[in-house]
């Protein structure tokens, strides 16, 4: 809504504040003003002029030279270019020393040889904007209404001494969508007292009776509580008087002609949209409010041709729909330049309904606008008389007697009760009774006493919004000030914070893998049905969970597993040259075994990882090292080290889907339920590498939920041991195909409680070994927790270790 | 003897004087102190010596050794610093190559600024709530008054995936699921951050997907003056104590009174600059009273207990406090923008 300062003046005082000071006002009152043009673009110097003659230029065929008549009593000689011109006209003249927008000085001139002493001006070099101006006035000079009077400085003539605010208002205040609302909004804020128009006291009655004209019936009762019309005969259509229109677009609404200008100034001034129809072209003297019917079309205002849907609300005559109730009448009851009599409207429509429709066919107006957020039942009446007064003033009209209405049902004036223990208790202020009884007077809400300092508040229509006693306590906090609200701590227990143990495991992953040299992505949570089906063993067994109105089919389904998020964050690195990449994430995924949802789906919060390219790039003293399998696996082991999960932890050859077949691993916990499998480390497939553009990359993607539920942050302290270990490394020859992980696990079973730990320490294959075999070297520990070791026993226990590689593996040991 | 023994002493001393390495100097020793050195040889002699010259003698004897080993191990250290100074400087290496890098990784800005809000509030007695991003329209939108005709609940600003259940465009559910979890029992105080949606093009200020913290207090007498008090030693926790807070009337349907919440302008400490269009203030969040229908939902009497509930954009607050220009270098993951988060 923009709001002139200078017709909001029309209904109270603003002396001594400026358009800047009461918009800052109500901005710190709830009424957000970002900001507040003034209509003069910098215009000085400008006066109305008479164009006494005009003749052709002698030495050029488009310019014409204008004597005219600016009420010095000289007269000046001006050469212009518009087309438009012509003797006997009123026009804005910027006379020798005036200024124009963008900074151009006017200056005596010669316009080949031709002497100029000033320039006739377009409404566009007055630094208007054209959009609103009327369609004849877009072009060439602005020409003035004839009664103008000469001399009169234009910035008086076109209200340009004005400035605009721009109210950027929050919904529940749909009040201020109106001159009046506004001006009670500032009543509040200053205390001022307002002074209202009274519609009816201009009413130009003719003798006819309204009812021998049109009957209105409202026939669809949930949509529209109230219709009234009325009749105006003998209209003039011609152009609104400059003063409406300069209101008009002030406010940002082209202007028209007479009869549209007025209904929009209406609406402007109460919020309260009318309609006017060509009473002519009305069948049957008939309005019926009635939803469409099956079929039905209707071409609006705009020429398009509508077709209607069953829960359209329309404004039909005894044959047809004439208009789309609230959001834009039919270009078959338009008033145009023959039109002579014209019915009013002026109605209360359901605001769903208007929204609906208007969202529907994509038709949204300053009208359904205000529908939408409901318009005030009080002024509906109002409106139409205003209108009415003005269609009588300055379109000759003759309003019949009576309004034709239909009314469903009246609403009950809404009363609430508001006490001063509420308002101080939820506040923290110490407000009285007085103080509260002047805010509720400055509001105009009338209060009733009904207890010690509690009072029943009549709430006037026009604030729909106040239903509860809490939006009564904020009109008091808004209206006393909220700076003036003290800055108080909390009463009562105290309390403790922390994190909760997912939070702060989650916390600690995080913590680890930056540690690790990877970088955090937040990727989205949508993504397309093609990728989630990448990875067919961490997508489980989900149904995809797709959106119902996506905005594109990259982003239309809810994301089953985390690393397809990743490859597309690593192509769009590979994309801009960054190679090197390692990245990780920590979020949702969504499953669900519903092919149609009908609760909610189960959200696995997981952490993936990512790692392309180099582990470091070559420098001076090193060549480049790529990033392989075991760089992924070394972070997660650190990873569940870190969270107390080693030991639980086992890494098993695994080929799932997506995944490099003899390069993936899949990670198994060992819990009280037995083994689960929480998540897979390896390369990616070389198709999906060749797909996303990447060299040898590696990822891996982890189950949280039984790493929250298994982590353990107990350390639990061993005393430092305080006999000699005893190490033996050995290499054993076996075929390529052992797994190190199986040779370490035979070893710990069978060397029993004196092996302290065991390690892979090489791996060999080439010339030394047969080509079907290599050679794994491994250290032992040996260690007894209270007595020194004998080698006779060490050399025992290991014998027992080789002999049963041997027999598992066929394991030699290398000499 | 003793004459020859002082000779040997001044011969000793002499060469010792001369000589240049380590080795010349070993021989010396060799040759004066060893065991057929001449300084034996002389005291060899001793035995043909009266009993009572042989105490002078000996005497003698040992002084002139003291006297040549002083000199000797004197030398002997100095030829040792040399070398050691020596092979010091040998040893010089270029120390302004670049080391060896070790890999640096990066927490997401956005978690950065989540951690960050999540410990000043932790520090205030809060703890931190979860829920479902894919939620029921209940808890979305109809527990937070926000009824089924509203304006607010268009299909076309919302990701509905069925008619009931949609990405939630906001935490304030948390919220709602905090207060049924809690049962009637107070205090509350919890904040809720997380991922939330709407169905926004993206361009420079907007993301579909963006991320808001929530924050929750409920209790028997729980007034807006609290709430200005928690805002303030947040704000000022989190940009410093010369911070101030100023609170607007605003409206959402979940609260009421209603504020909007600005704070100093941190590029320009309040004076007026481009970055705060020249008021001295920057909007950060949105706040007010729980509305009574709300406490209803949640399960808790509004005559018995008040509340308030404020909401921040993580992106907004992270979009300022780095001065990223655009809300999509969040989500691109980009290396190049990541890893300038690297800082603690």
């Amino acid at each position: 809504m923009n709001v002139s300062y200078r017709w909001l003046s029309d209904y109270i005082d603003l002396s001594g504040i400026t358009a800047q000071e009461l918009a800052e006002m109500m901005t710190r009152g709830g009424i957000e003003i970002d900001s507040v043009p003034s209509r003069n673009a910098g215009v000085s110097g400008v006066v109305v002029g008479y164009v006494k003659t005009r003749e052709k230029h002698p030495d050029a065929d488009k310019l014409s030279v204008c004597t005219l008549d600016v009420g010095t009593g000289e007269d000046l000689q001006i050469v212009c270019g518009a087309a438009n011109i012509g003797a006997d006209m009123k026009v804005p003249v910027a006379m020798v020393g005036a200024k124009l927008p963008g900074g151009l000085d006017i200056k005596r001139a010669k316009l080949r040889g031709v002497e100029s002493q000033g320039m006739i001006c377009s409404a566009k070099e007055l630094g208007i904007n054209d959009k609103l101006l009327p369609k004849e006035q877009q072009e060439g000079i602005l020409i003035l209404p004839t009664d103008t009077e000469v001399g009169r400085d234009i910035l008086d003539v076109l209200a340009l001494n004005d400035s605009i605010m721009e109210l950027d208002l929050t919904p529940n205040r749909s009040d201020c969508l109106s001159m009046l609302g506004v001006a009670y909004e500032v009543a509040a804020l200053t205390g001022r007292p307002l002074e209202l128009p009274e519609p009816s006291k201009d009413l130009y009655l003719s003798s006819d009776k309204t009812s021998d004209f049109v009957r209105v019936s409202i026939k669809a009762t949930e949509q529209c509580s109230l219709y009234t019309a009325r009749y105006i005969k003998g209209v003039k259509i011609a152009p609104a008087p400059q003063w409406i229109q300069n209101r008009l677009i002030a406010a940002g609404v082209r202007p028209i002609n007479n009869i549209v200008d007025i209904t929009n100034y209406v609406m402007l001034e109460y919020g309260q949209p009318l309609h006017a129809f060509d009473a002519a072209k009305v069948a049957g003297g008939r309005i019926d409010v009635r939803l469409a019917q099956p079929g039905e079309v209707l071409v609006t205002l705009d020429d398009q041709e509508r077709k209607l849907e069953p829960q359209m609300l329309v404004i039909a005559d005894a044959e047809k729909a004439i208009a789309l109730a609230g959001v834009m009448g039919g270009a078959n009851s338009e008033v145009t330049l023959e039109t002579t009599d014209i019915i009013l409207e002026s109605a209360k429509f359901d605001g769903g309904t208007v929204r609906r429709t208007s969202r529907q066919l994509g038709l949204r107006s300053e009208a359904s606008a205000r529908f939408e957020k409901e318009v005030d039942p009080a002024r509906v009446r109002d409106a139409l008389d205003r209108a009415a007064s003005l269609i009588a003033r300055y379109a000759e009209g003759l309003v019949t007697e009576g309004i034709a209405e239909a009314e469903v049902s009246t609403k009950e004036p809404v009363k609430v009760e508001l006490s001063l223990s509420r308002i101080n208790g939820m506040l923290g202020t110490e407000l009285s009774s007085l103080e509260i009884k002047t805010i509720l007077s400055r509001l105009h809400f009338v209060a009733e006493v009904s207890g010690d300092g509690v009072w029943n508040v009549s709430i006037p229509s026009r604030r729909g919004d106040i239903t509860h006693d809490v939006d009564l306590v904020e009109e008091v906090a808004r209206l006393h000030g909220y700076d003036e609200i003290p800055t108080t701590l909390i009463d009562g227990q105290t309390t403790a914070g922390a994190l909760t143990k997912p939070q702060a495991i989650r916390r600690e992953l995080r913590s680890i893998m930056t540690g690790a040299g990877l970088h955090e992505a937040i990727c989205y949570s949508v993504t397309s049905l093609q990728r989630t089906t990448l990875f067919k063993e961490l997508s489980g067994e989900t149904k995809p969970i797709p959106l119902a109105m996506p905005m594109s089919e990259e982003r239309s389904v809810l994301r089953t597993t985390l690393i397809p998020s990743l490859l597309e964050a690593a192509s769009y690195n590979i994309t801009r040259k960054n190679n090197d990449l390692a990245l990780f994430e920590i979020g949702n995924v969504y499953h669900s075994d519903e092919d149609v949802l009908t609760r909610l789906p189960q959200e696995k919060p997981r952490a993936a990882l990512l790692l392309s390219g180099n582990r470091r790039s070559a420098g001076w003293n090193r060549s480049a090292e790529a990033v392989d399998f075991y760089d992924a696996k070394g972070i997660l082991e650190k990873v569940l080290e870190r969270l107390g999960l080693g030991k639980k932890i086992a890494y098993v050859a695994a080929q799932p889907e997506g995944f490099h077949p003899g390069r993936t691993a899949a990670i198994t916990i060992r819990t009280d339920r037995g083994i689960e499998t929480i998540g897979y480390v390896g390369q990616l497939h070389p198709e999906l590498q060749r797909e996303f553009d990447l060299s040898d990359t590696y990822v891996a993607e982890l189950e949280l939920a039984p790493i929250y539920e298994y982590a353990n942050r107990h350390i639990e302290y061993r005393v430092l041991p305080r006999y000699p270990a005893m190490e033996r490394d050995i290499a054993v020859v076996v075929d390529r195909n052992v797994f190190g992980g199986a040779l370490t696990e035979a070893i710990i079973a069978s060397a029993g409680e004196l092996l302290e730990s065991v390690k892979v320490f090489d791996v060999y294959t080439g010339d030394r070994v047969s080509s079907d075999k290599k050679s794994v070297a491994l250290a032992l520990v040996y260690r007894h927790g209270e007595r020194t070791l004998t080698d006779e026993e060490v050399t025992e226990t290991h014998a027992l270790v080789l002999a049963q590689l041997e027999q598992s593996f066929g394991a030699e040991l290398r000499k | 003897m003793k004459e020859r023994l002082e000779a040997l002493r001044k011969d000793a001393l002499e060469q010792l004087q001369g000589v240049a390495d380590a080795t010349a100097l070993n021989d010396l020793r060799v040759q004066y102190l060893g065991k057929k050195g001449l300084l034996t040889e002389i005291l060899r002699g001793m035995g043909a010596l009266s009993a009572e010259e042989r105490p002078i003698i000996g005497q003698v004897g040992n002084e002139v050794r003291a006297a040549i080993e002083t000199v000797i191990s004197e030398k002997q250290e100095g030829f040792d610093r040399a070398a050691t100074a020596h092979r010091l400087q040998a040893e010089t290496i270029d120390v302004t190559l670049p080391g060896k890098a070790v890999g640096v990784g990066s927490v997401h800005p956005l978690n950065k600024v989540t951690q960050e809000i999540e410990d000043i509030f932790i520090g205030m007695g809060y703890t931190i709530a979860e829920g479902p991003e894919v939620e029921t329209d209940f808890f979305n939108f109809e527990a937070l008054n926000l009824p089924k005709n509203h304006p607010a609940r268009d299909m076309q600003d919302s990701f509905y995936i069925t008619e009931e259940i949609l990405l939630r465009t906001q935490t304030s559910p948390v919220q709602i699921r905090t207060m049924k979890e809690m049962n009637g029992k107070t205090p509350v105080k919890v904040i809720c951050p997380g991922r939330v949606y709407r169905r926004d093009d993206d361009d420079a200020t907007h993301s579909f997907m963006f991320h808001q913290i929530e924050g929750l207090v409920i209790g028997p007498n729980i007034r807006m003056s609290d709430l200005k008090g928690t805002l303030l030693q947040f704000v000022q926790e989190m940009y410093g104590s010369q911070m101030q807070i100023r609170l607007r009337p605003s409206f959402f349907p979940f609260t009421e009174p209603s504020a909007e919440v600005d704070v100093t302008c941190a590029q320009c400490g309040g004076s007026g600059c481009r970055m705060c269009k020249h008021t001295g203030w920057i909007e950060i969040l949105g706040c007010g009273m729980v509305h009574p229908k709300v406490l209803e939902h949640g399960g808790y009497d509004p005559n018995e207990v008040t509340g308030f509930a404020f909401g921040m954009g993580v992106e907004r607050i992270a979009l300022l406090k780095y001065g990223i220009d655009d809300i999509r270098h969040l989500y691109t993951n980009d290396t190049k923008f990541l890893s300038q988060f690297a800082k603690m």
